[in-house]
């Protein structure tokens, strides 16, 4: 059945030894010229599913293709087509930034001079440290140019895995942009994270937990599926706080975030109602504010439902 | 009441390079204190100072009223320390980790089997207490190695990047275990470049190129940079608008 | 074509880059090769030696004065009962003991034949084996001079007896069998390390999800080893030839040949070994354990294989450095040809395609 998305999957399942449940029915899809953002903390199954994909794993039970192709029969179509950038760095230290881009570029038959246009914006800022050994630049710009090798034939897929792990903030921001722009070139991108702020820079996400895809959607409506009452407050003991929300009686959910505590309630109620609750527990310097949600209180929110 | 950290233009330089700064803060007692900087900041380096690890070049710092010149090993004995690869051993037990680093801090016999069960206890591992370290799960991994960094109740624990990878839950559970020790009194002093975690300390100070750009409360920082969060912050810290 | 090109280029330059292991492939053969050639070329020079002297006669005599005069012995000690030859060995006083039994005059004036007996420590066997051949020939030449002019020439038979370690090599061995463990270590241990190097970085993962087919990876990484280890093959022979004239009889096409099979044979078990390992550490102790240790101890090298266990002689034939190692001695210092050695190579050559084989079976075009 010919497929107009560049990735699908379909209830892919797979299994390390007895004990380890990798990925459990999983399904979705990435349109063309999507970003597409697979979100969970480490051991939920990104790295599997990345691998799955890019055809050095193979999943025990359901299908998947990569832009139109099946990831088992047309592995070989697959590899010629897509880049891909695993979670450990994958560049030779001991090469040269320009002899690290010429190799990939030549391995995947082509040369750096055919798709320059493609890494420009990215390369520019790598160009003056051409002669430069990998092994020598910061961890911003070995991955910028581990992007580049992934780009340099052109894939009409890419698969990057944690490109942002370890990363600095500004080397992050940087890296997000240059995905931003790389989408309009109408490349599919699926990239993993664990880093839960970094959903809302993506054009859909899935949620990933142990294995399992706890919401696909927009950053923006997955945020606003959380339905309940959210309040952020804050007094002199943060410690204290959180216990004594957890045991205030109309409260769903209590926990840390930052200097507040994110409190969800199971119905509205007056914040004075709350005031007065902790002002009996004798906490001083009580701040009550509503809250907006974020994708990590949807996050946690999907995880208590899984556990129930 | 003396601070847990004073420094006074501490130093620290590699030849030409200046990796430290002459930086100059105070950490007070049972505060929790955030010590970012992107890497190759100069965190590291700085915190192997104040560990003892690593004797300065120039400037003054106390830690646990112990000087960094002279008394080293005094300063060893008061604090604890977490690094980021955990430094646990990963064909031990649990039971055994816990174990093993009672016995090198020099507790007692019996106060080691009490911290067994009690730690064990207090993190819910009963299931995990005789599983070797390498198969539990990495959040459980991170409370664990917190829980023998402050075994032998230290006045200042040092985490290194600390979290990063787990779970939404598991991180707060792991901030709630932070709050309880800076409750009873401990003195926490965290490294990481991961801005998110900023938010959660009484105070931060941002390094940059050696030196401290910033040191607030989060709040402050945030209204003196007129920034949503302390990724802004950082970001205008690090890359000034041209 | 041009994907295979850069490939090895590439290679040419994790080679070259990596200074401190290119001094040591180069430099490991040279220092081997003058290492074990000066330890066995070792000069004697006034050796302690003991002298026990039953017969009390005038030959017996006549025999110390000329091994003292030969400036190679010096007389420690002239003893007086068998029983003190081990201890003076034990001690470390002397290395070879003179005994003349007391029948020597008796059969020298009935002119039958008759016996000296030279006593060597040979825990050291090299020292030992010189002392040995040195007074034997000194003897040798007494007693051909006291034959001239007389009837039936005088006989006097050297008893040599080799305390602790009974057979001795020959010193020709070393330049063979250094070659071979040095075409063994660059083919197979550097080869397994290169490729498991890869696995480590994560760079075999990139390499994989590429449209580069398997066996080019694999070629591609092997090529410039087998163009190192050639290039040790040439200095080792070099420095055998010209240093310690060590003789090349043989057909120098049918040595390159040979050298060159073998050198395949070793690639292709680092490549098995590379197979299955993920880290550079444990491909590293396998090809130690595996693949060097047997080498050197079970081919023949060091130990003659005659004289080992039942049990290590059928195992040795496994060892392909075994086989190599007889192919050398034979196209080395014999001067056969392929019809006295096309036996081995043939052994080789088929564990050469079992290992290929082998390899390609576990070759992963996945990460499982």
């Amino acid at each position: 059945m010919p497929t107009s998305q560049a990735i699908q999957v379909d209830n892919l399942s797979k299994r390390y030894g007895k004990d380890v449940q990798a990925l459990a029915q999983v399904s979705f899809e990435v349109g063309r010229g999507e970003l597409f953002g697979l979100i969970g903390p480490d051991g939920a199954g990104k790295t599997t599913l990345i691998r799955i994909l890019a055809t050095l794993l193979l999943a025990d039970e359901g299908q998947a293709t990569v832009n139109g192709w099946e990831v088992r029969k047309n592995y070989r179509k697959i590899r010629s087509h897509i880049g891909y950038m695993p979670g450990r760095f994958s560049l030779y230290q001991d090469l040269s930034v320009e002899e690290n881009l010429r190799f990939f570029a030549t391995i995947f038959g082509s040369t750096i001079e055919e798709n320059y246009e493609l890494i420009r914006d990215i390369y520019v800022q790598l160009e003056p440290f051409r002669e430069r050994k990998a092994g020598k630049l910061s961890g911003g710009m070995k991955q910028k140019l581990a992007l580049c090798c992934a780009l340099i034939h052109k894939p009409v897929v890419l698969l990057l895995d944690e490109p942002t792990t370890g990363v600095d903030p500004v080397s992050r921001q940087e890296f997000w942009e240059m995905l931003q722009r790389l989408k309009e070139k109408d490349i599919a991108i699926l990239v993993s994270t664990p880093y839960m702020d970094e959903a809302s820079l993506c054009d859909r996400v899935a949620l990933i937990q142990k294995g399992r895809l706890l919401s696909i959607d927009q950053p923006g409506k997955i945020v606003s599926a959380f339905d309940k009452p959210l309040l952020a407050i804050r007094t002199n003991d943060m410690y204290r706080l959180i216990h004594d929300l957890r045991a205030f009686e109309p409260g769903h959910s209590a926990f840390p975030f930052g200097e507040y505590v994110h409190l969800s309630l199971r119905q509205p109620i007056w914040p004075e109602a709350i005031h007065a609750y902790l002002a009996g527990k004798e906490h001083t310097g009580i701040e009550i504010k509503p809250a907006q949600a974020t994708i990590e209180d949807a996050f946690m929110e999907l995880m208590t439902r899984e556990v129930m | 009441m003396l601070p847990a950290i004073t420094t006074d233009k501490l130093t620290k330089r590699f030849g030409d390079f200046t990796a430290v700064d002459q930086i100059t803060f105070e950490v007070n007692k049972g505060e929790i204190f955030g010590f970012l900087g992107a890497n190759g900041a100069g965190k590291t380096t700085a915190m192997r100072m104040l560990n003892g690890l690593s004797r300065p070049s120039g400037g003054q710092a106390a830690v646990a009223g112990f000087d960094v010149y002279r008394e080293t090993e005094k300063i060893k004995k008061h604090i604890g320390y977490m690094s980021q690869k955990f430094s646990l051993y990963e064909d031990l037990t649990v039971r055994e980790n816990i174990q093993f680093y009672g016995g090198i801090y020099g507790l007692p016999g019996k106060e080691i089997r009490r911290q067994v069960q009690e730690l064990i206890g207090g993190l819910g591992m009963q299931a995990y207490a005789n599983t070797l370290v390498k198969s539990i799960p990495l959040g459980w991994k991170q409370k664990l190695s917190f829980s023998i960094a402050i075994m032998h109740r230290p006045e200042i624990v040092f985490l290194d990047e600390p979290t990063g990878g787990v779970d939404p839950i598991t991180r707060r559970q792991f901030w709630e275990m932070i709050y309880k020790a800076a409750s009873e009194g401990m003195t926490v002093f965290v490294t990481t470049h991961y801005m998110d975690e900023a938010e959660y300390c009484d105070r931060v100070s941002i390094m940059v190129d050696g030196r401290i750009a910033a040191l607030d409360r989060p709040r402050a920082l945030k209204e003196q940079f007129g920034a949503g969060s302390m990724n802004d912050v950082f970001l205008q810290l690090t890359r000034p608008k041209p | 074509m041009k994907q295979f090109g850069i490939f090895i280029q590439k290679e040419f330059y994790h080679i070259l880059r990596d200074r401190r292991t290119l001094l040591i492939l180069l430099g490991m053969p040279v220092v081997l090769v003058l290492l074990f050639g000066f330890a066995i070329t070792n000069e004697i020079d006034n050796a302690r030696i003991a002298i026990l002297d039953q017969s009390k006669g005038e030959m017996s005599q006549e025999i110390t004065q000329r091994l003292v005069a030969s400036g190679y012995f010096l007389i420690d000690e002239n003893l007086q009962e068998i029983a003190q030859i081990e201890q003076h060995f034990r001690e470390g006083k002397t290395k070879m003991a003179v005994v003349f039994p007391s029948g020597i005059e008796e059969d020298k004036r009935r002119n039958l034949p008759t016996q000296i007996q030279l006593i060597a420590d040979a825990t050291d066997p090299n020292t030992a084996t010189t002392l040995i051949n040195y007074a034997s020939a000194i003897i040798g030449q007494y007693a051909q001079e006291q034959a001239r002019g007389q009837a039936l020439p005088m006989q006097i038979r050297t008893e040599v007896k080799m305390l602790y370690n009974p057979r001795l090599k020959s010193v020709f061995l070393f330049v063979p069998g250094v070659m071979t463990v040095i075409l063994m270590l660059v083919s197979a241990m550097m080869t397994s390390i290169a490729i498991t190097r890869e696995k480590e970085l994560g760079t075999m993962e990139v390499l994989l999800v590429s449209p580069l087919k398997p066996a080019m990876i694999i070629v591609g990484k092997v090529i410039p080893y087998i163009l190192l280890a050639l290039a040790n093959t040439v200095v080792i022979l070099l420095l055998g030839t010209f240093v310690f004239g060590m003789p090349v009889r043989g057909s120098l096409v049918l040595l390159a040949l040979e050298c060159l099979l073998f050198v395949i044979t070793a690639l292709a078990l680092g490549i098995l070994i590379s197979t299955r390992t993920d880290s550079q550490q444990v491909a590293m102790l396998i090809s130690l354990m595996v693949l060097m240790l047997p080498t050197i101890l079970l081919s023949g090298f060091i130990f003659p294989i005659e004289s080992m266990p039942k049990v290590l002689q059928v195992i040795s034939n496994i060892i392909p450095a075994k086989w190599f190692i007889i192919i050398l001695k034979n196209v080395m210092l014999k001067g056969t040809g392929i019809e006295f050695v096309w036996k081995e190579s043939l052994i080789l050559a088929g564990m050469t395609l079992f290992f290929i084989g082998a390899s390609v079976r576990n070759f992963k075009t996945r990460l499982e």
